[in-house]
C-alpha cells in the first residue's frame, strides 16, 4: 500500500467516513449499464441459482433455477439471460464510426460499447465460469440447449476476460471501482464487501462510516452481494423452497423460490445503482476516453468474431495465445499505471514521494541552447527547476511531463534542489522551439520518468508453428458430441 | 578403493560429460550453483561447438551477460570471429572494442558472418529467416518461457545453462490464469522445455569455485536441498585480514565477525519499520564505508590482493531501499544493487539487508528465496547481513499461505524453509550494536 493511501485510511477512520484518493475518476462509466447480480449454490463451482440483471434501476429482471442441480433448469436460466444480455450487447454493434489509420486500411468501430457491472471480483469469476460451462453447448446433439446459451457463453467469457485487462471498463467490478476512488477505515478483504464499502463511502445522515460498516455485516439487514448467499438463508428459507419444488414443481413453488432470492438480491440491486450514481458523481479523467476507445475497439473485433461464426474461446489457452495474452496484459498495466499518475496530481504525488517525479518553478530556461555543429547541430533547448521534493532520479534519465503531451526532456544535473532539464522531445525541428513547448521561467512544472510509450515485442509464432520446447503445434479444435459429455458440475 | 575425486577433477567429469550428451540430445540442461564456473562451462563449449565449424548463436538475458561473454570468449578464443547483436540505443563499451576478433553491429548481414553470434533474447526474437544448428542459453532459469517461444525456431539443438536457485522470472501482471499448464508463459523458460521433455538430461555442476568453505554448506542446504554442492576451496585457503586496527565498536566487532568465521548478523533492536529504515539503511552504509577504512586484505588460492571498493557490494530487496543506502554515503565504486541486479556477479565481501528486515508481513515476493539466495551467495570470503530481530517470529507469523494450485509441480526450496535455514546460520555469528 502507498503512503498517501495509508493516511487517507487514517484519516477515514478519524473522521468516520472514505476518503477520496483520486482527483478524478479513472474508469469509464457507460450511460447505459447493465447490472448483473449473479447468486450461485453454496457448495457448487458453477451452479446458477438466480441473477437480478438490467438497465434500469426501477425494473429489474430476477431469473431463478428453481433446482440449481438440474442441468436443463440451469440452461433455461441461461437461455433466460441470453434474452436480457444479448439484445443489449447487440444494440451496441449497430452504429460505427469509420477509423482512419496512419498505415493500414482504415476500419470501423462501434461508437459505444456495452458495460456490465457486477458487485465483486467472485462474481466476475462466476461470470466466466458460466461462460465456460455454457459456450461449448449446443443446440443439436446430446443435451441440446437453446441456440442462445453457447452465444451467451461466448459473451460470457468475453467479459469475463476482459475483466482481467487492466484499464479495461467493459466488465466493471463495483467494489474495485470504488476502491480505486476512495480510501476506507477497513481491511481490503472488508472492502470486497459491497454493503460495508458503501456504507465508509455513503452511509446513512446520521451514522457514521464505522458503524454503517458494521451494520453492513449483518447478513439479515445486508444480505451478501453473491455469488455465495448467506448461510442462514439457505438453511432455512432456500432449502425448505427448493425442496418444495423438487417435491411438487409448481409455479407457485418456482414462486416460493424467486420471492426467498429477491429478499436476498433487492438490497445488493439498489447499492448497485447508487454506486453507480457515486461513480458518476466523479470528474472523468483525461485518459479516460482513450481506454474506453480501446474497449471499443476490442468489442468491435469480437462481435466481427461472432458474425464470421468463428470457434467458441478454447478451453484453454495454448503456448502461443498465452504468450500474447500475456504481452497484452503487460502492456496495458505499465500504460494504465502511468495514464491515471498522468491524468491525476493525487497519483503523481506518490511517485513524488518515491521520487520518481518532482515537481518544482522553473528558474531559469536557455529555448534556443543547441547541440552539435552544423548539419548534425540539433535544438536542445536547456530549463533548470527548483524542487524540494526527494528525487531519486539519476543523470541521464530521460523523464515526461503530465503537462506537456510529446514532450520529453533528459536529465542533465541535479544539485540542491536544483535541477536541469534538456529538452530533446516535442519543441520541434526548427531553429528555435514551438511556441509554448519550452517550460518559461516562473512556471510550475511537473516530470516522472514513467512514460506511457512501451516497447512493443518481437511476433510469436503461428500456433501451428509452435516449437518442440513449449509442446509442438496444438491440436485443432473440433466441435464434437464428446463437448456435452463433459463434466458439467 | 579409489579416494574422492578432488573438487576439480569432480566438476572436470560433468563437463566432459555434458559436452558428450550434446550431439546426442535436442536439448542439454546444466544446473549450476552459485559460481560452480558456469560461464567458463559456456566458453568452453562455445569453443567446442566452433571446432566442428558449424555456425553457433548464443543467448543471454541482459545487455551485461551479453558484453561479459563476448569478453571471456574474446579473450580464450583470440581467432574466432564473434558477432554481436545489439539494439538501437546500445553503446559499444571500450572492453569489446578492444577485442579485433569482435564485430557489432544492429542486423546480422551487417556482422559479416561470424562462427558465433551473441545477443540477448529479446534481440534475437527480432531475427527471423534463419536457423542455427546450435545454441547455447545462459542464464535458462532467469528466462521467461515466453521468450523462449519467440526464439525456439532458431536453433535445432542447444545447451541451457543456469542457476534454479536464482530469482524466478517475473511478470508485473498475475498469471494465475496459466497456472498449471505445461507452457505456462510466466514459467522459467527450463521449466517449460522439461515439462515438454523429460527425457532430456539435466548436469549438475558440483563445485562452487567462488564460495568459500564457510558459505557452500550454509547455501547448499538451504537452497539446493536436493542436490547441492561442495565449495572447491578448504577452509584454509582463504582468509580476509584487515591492515587497519578496529576500535571495537558494535561495526568493528561485526566485520571482524565475518573475517573471522565467514558470516556476520548485524542485528538491530526489533521494530516495525518503513521500507526504508532510516536506522538500517545507516547501519548498511556505514559497515560499508567502515569495511573499507578497515584496509581489508583477501588471501585466496588465487592469492592475496586488497578489497577495494570495486570488490565490495551492498545488496537490497528494493529499488529505493537500494537509493536510500546510495544517499546515505556509501562510496561511489561500491556496486549499491537489487537482488535482481545482483544476479550473476562476485564480490569479495558483500553487505546485505535483508529483505524481511522491520516487515509486519512476510510476502511472497519477500519469502522467495531466489532473492535471499542471490543475496547471500555473491561474496568470495565474507557476508555481513544487517536485519531488525524479529524476523523468524515474522515467518512463524506467516506461514505460506499460497493457494495450492493444480498440476503445478512442487518447487524446492520452499523460500520460508530457506529463510529459516539462513537466519538459524547467521543467528551463530550474531552482533547486536551497543545501546
Amino acid at each position: 500500500m502507498s503512503a498517501l493511501t495509508a493516511l487517507a485510511q487514517l484519516r477515514a477512520i478519524r473522521d468516520g467516513v472514505a476518503q477520496r484518493i483520486t482527483t478524478v475518476r479513472h474508469c469509464h462509466v457507460s450511460a447505459q449499464p447493465m447490472v448483473l447480480i449473479p447468486l450461485k449454490l453454496a457448495g457448487e463451482a458453477a451452479a446458477p441459482l438466480a441473477a437480478m440483471v438490467g438497465t434500469d434501476p426501477g425494473h429489474p429482471r430476477l431469473l431463478v433455477v428453481p433446482q440449481p442441480r438440474n442441468r436443463d433448469l440451469r440452461f433455461a436460466f441461461a437461455a433466460g439471460l441470453a434474452e436480457v444480455l444479448l439484445p443489449y450487447v447487440e444494440g451496441f454493434a449497430k452504429s460505427t464510426e469509420t477509423v482512419e489509420r496512419r498505415s493500414g486500411e482504415p476500419y470501423e468501430r462501434c461508437l459505444d460499447a456495452p458495460q456490465i457491472l457486477v458487485p465483486n471480483r467472485s462474481a466476475a469469476s462466476f461470470v466466466g465460469l458460466l461462460g465456460r460451462s455454457t459456450r461449448f453447448r449446443r443446440a443439436d446433439g446430446p443435451y441440446p440447449v437453446h441456440p442462445s446459451v453457447p452465444l451467451l457463453g461466448r459473451w460470457l467469457t468475453y467479459f469475463a476476460d476482459r475483466s482481467q485487462q487492466p484499464g479495461s471498463s467493459m466488465l466493471l467490478v463495483a467494489t474495485e471501482a470504488l476502491s480505486l476512488h476512495w480510501a476506507t477505515g477497513q481491511s481490503g478483504l472488508e472492502d470486497a464487501n459491497l454493503a460495508a464499502l458503501m456504507g465508509w463511502i455513503d452511509p446513512p445522515p446520521g451514522t457514521s462510516g464505522r458503524q454503517a460498516a458494521e451494520e453492513a455485516e449483518d447478513p439479515l439487514l445486508w444480505p451478501p452481494a453473491g455469488p455465495a448467499t448467506d448461510p442462514g438463508f439457505d438453511n432455512e428459507v432456500l432449502g425448505p423452497a427448493i425442496r418444495a419444488y423438487e417435491e411438487a414443481p409448481t409455479d407457485r413453488a418456482v414462486d416460493r423460490v424467486s420471492q426467498a432470492l429477491r429478499t436476498q438480491l433487492d438490497p445488493t440491486w439498489r447499492l448497485m445503482w447508487r454506486a453507480v450514481e457515486l461513480l458518476r458523481s466523479l470528474p472523468e479523467g483525461a485518459r479516460v476516453k482513450d481506454r474506453w476507445e480501446f474497449d471499443r475497439g476490442s468489442f468491435t473485433r469480437f462481435t466481427e468474431r461472432v458474425a464470421e461464426g468463428g470457434p467458441p474461446q478454447a478451453r484453454r489457452d495454448g503456448a502461443v495465445g498465452a504468450a500474447a495474452r500475456l504481452a497484452g496484459l503487460e502492456r496495458a498495466r505499465a500504460g494504465y499505471d502511468v495514464q491515471r499518475a498522468h491524468d491525476d496530481p493525487l497519483l503523481m504525488a506518490e511517485y513524488r514521494l518515491t521520487g520518481e517525479a518532482f515537481a518544482g518553478t522553473v528558474t531559469s530556461a536557455d529555448p534556443e541552447h543547441s547541440e552539435g555543429e552544423g548539419r548534425s547541430r540539433k535544438l536542445r533547448p536547456l530549463v533548470t527547476v527548483r524542487t524540494g521534493d526527494p528525487v531519486r532520479l539519476t543523470p541521464g534519465t530521460v523523464v515526461g511531463s503530465p503537462d506537456r503531451r510529446g514532450h520529453a526532456a533528459e536529465i542533465v544535473g541535479i544539485a540542491d534542489g536544483e535541477i536541469t532539464l534538456k529538452i530533446v522531445k516535442g519543441m520541434g525541428r526548427g531553429k528555435t522551439p514551438v511556441p509554448g513547448s519550452v517550460p518559461e521561467p516562473g512556471e510550475r512544472v511537473s516530470y516522472t520518468s514513467l512514460t506511457d510509450d512501451f516497447q512493443s515485442s518481437a511476433a510469436l509464432p503461428d500456433p501451428e508453428r509452435t516449437p518442440w520446447t513449449h509442446g509442438g503445434p496444438p491440436q485443432e479444435y473440433v466441435p464434437s458430441d464428446d463437448d456435452a459429455q463433459e463434466e458439467w458440475l | 578403493m579409489s579416494a574422492r575425486p578432488t573438487p576439480r577433477q569432480e566438476a572436470a567429469a560433468v563437463v566432459d560429460a555434458v559436452l558428450a550428451d550434446l550431439p546426442r540430445h535436442r536439448g542439454v540442461v546444466v544446473d549450476s550453483p552459485p559460481g560452480a564456473g558456469k560461464s567458463t562451462l559456456v566458453v568452453k563449449a562455445a569453443g567446442h561447438i566452433a571446432e566442428t565449424g558449424e555456425p553457433l548463436m548464443i543467448v543471454a538475458q541482459t545487455n551485461e551477460q551479453v558484453d561479459d561473454l563476448v569478453e571471456r570468449l574474446a579473450t580464450e578464443h583470440p581467432d574466432l570471429p564473434i558477432g554481436r547483436l545489439s539494439a538501437s540505443g546500445y553503446i559499444t563499451p571500450g572492453r569489446i572494442l578492444a577485442h579485433p576478433n569482435v564485430s557489432v553491429a544492429g542486423k546480422l548481414p551487417d556482422l559479416g558472418d561470424p562462427a558465433v553470434v551473441i545477443a540477448t533474447a529479446d534481440k534475437w526474437a527480432w531475427v527471423g529467416d534463419r536457423t542455427w544448428p546450435w545454441a547455447i542459453v545462459d542464464e535458462a532459469y532467469q528466462m521467461r518461457s515466453d521468450k523462449l517461444l519467440r526464439i525456439a525456431s532458431l536453433f535445432e539443438r542447444s545447451l541451457f545453462v543456469g542457476d534454479p536457485g536464482q530469482l524466478d522470472p517475473f511478470s508485473i501482471v498475475d498469471g494465475d490464469r496459466w497456472a498449471g499448464l505445461s507452457w505456462d508463459p510466466v514459467q522459467s523458460a527450463v521449466a517449460v522445455l522439461l515439462r515438454h521433455n523429460p527425457d532430456l538430461p539435466v548436469h549438475r555442476l558440483p563445485v562452487s569455485w567462488r564460495l568459500p568453505a564457510s558459505a557452500a554448506p550454509v547455501i547448499s542446504e538451504a537452497f539446493y536441498p536436493f542436490t547441492g554442492f561442495r565449495a572447491g576451496t578448504g577452509h584454509a585457503d582463504r582468509r580476509l585480514e584487515f591492515t587497519v586496527d578496529g576500535m571495537r565498536t558494535c561495526q568493528d566487532r561485526a566485520l571482524e565477525e565475518a573475517a573471522a568465521s565467514g558470516w556476520a548478523l548485524y542485528e538491530l533492536p526489533s521494530r516495525h519499520t518503513v521500507r526504508t529504515d532510516a536506522e538500517a539503511v545507516r547501519a548498511t552504509a556505514e559497515l560499508a564505508v567502515r569495511l573499507l577504512q578497515r584496509g581489508p586484505v583477501a588471501y585466496s588460492e588465487r592469492g592475496a590482493h586488497p578489497v577495494t571498493a570495486g570488490r565490495i557490494a551492498v545488496g537490497a530487496a528494493h529499488r529505493d531501499q537500494v537509493a536510500a543506502i546510495r544517499a546515505a554515503g556509501v562510496p561511489p565504486e561500491i556496486t549499491v544493487d537489487t537482488a535482481n541486479r545482483l544476479q550473476g556477479r562476485e564480490y569479495d565481501v558483500t553487505i546485505v539487508l535483508h529483505p524481511l528486515s522491520g516487515r509486519r508481513d512476510a510476502t511472497a515476493f519477500h519469502l522467495e528465496s531466489g532473492r535471499l539466495c542471490v543475496l547471500t551467495s555473491r561474496h568470495r570470503h565474507a557476508c555481513v547481513v544487517v536485519a531488525r530481530a524479529g524476523i523468524p517470529e515474522l515467518l512463524d507469523a506467516h506461514p505460506s499461505a499460497e493457494p495450492v494450485q493444480l498440476g503445478v509441480p512442487v518447487k524446492f526450496p520452499d523460500g520460508w524453509e530457506a529463510n529459516q535455514a539462513v537466519l538459524a546460520h547467521l543467528s551463530k555469528h550474531r552482533v547486536r550494536p551497543d545501546r
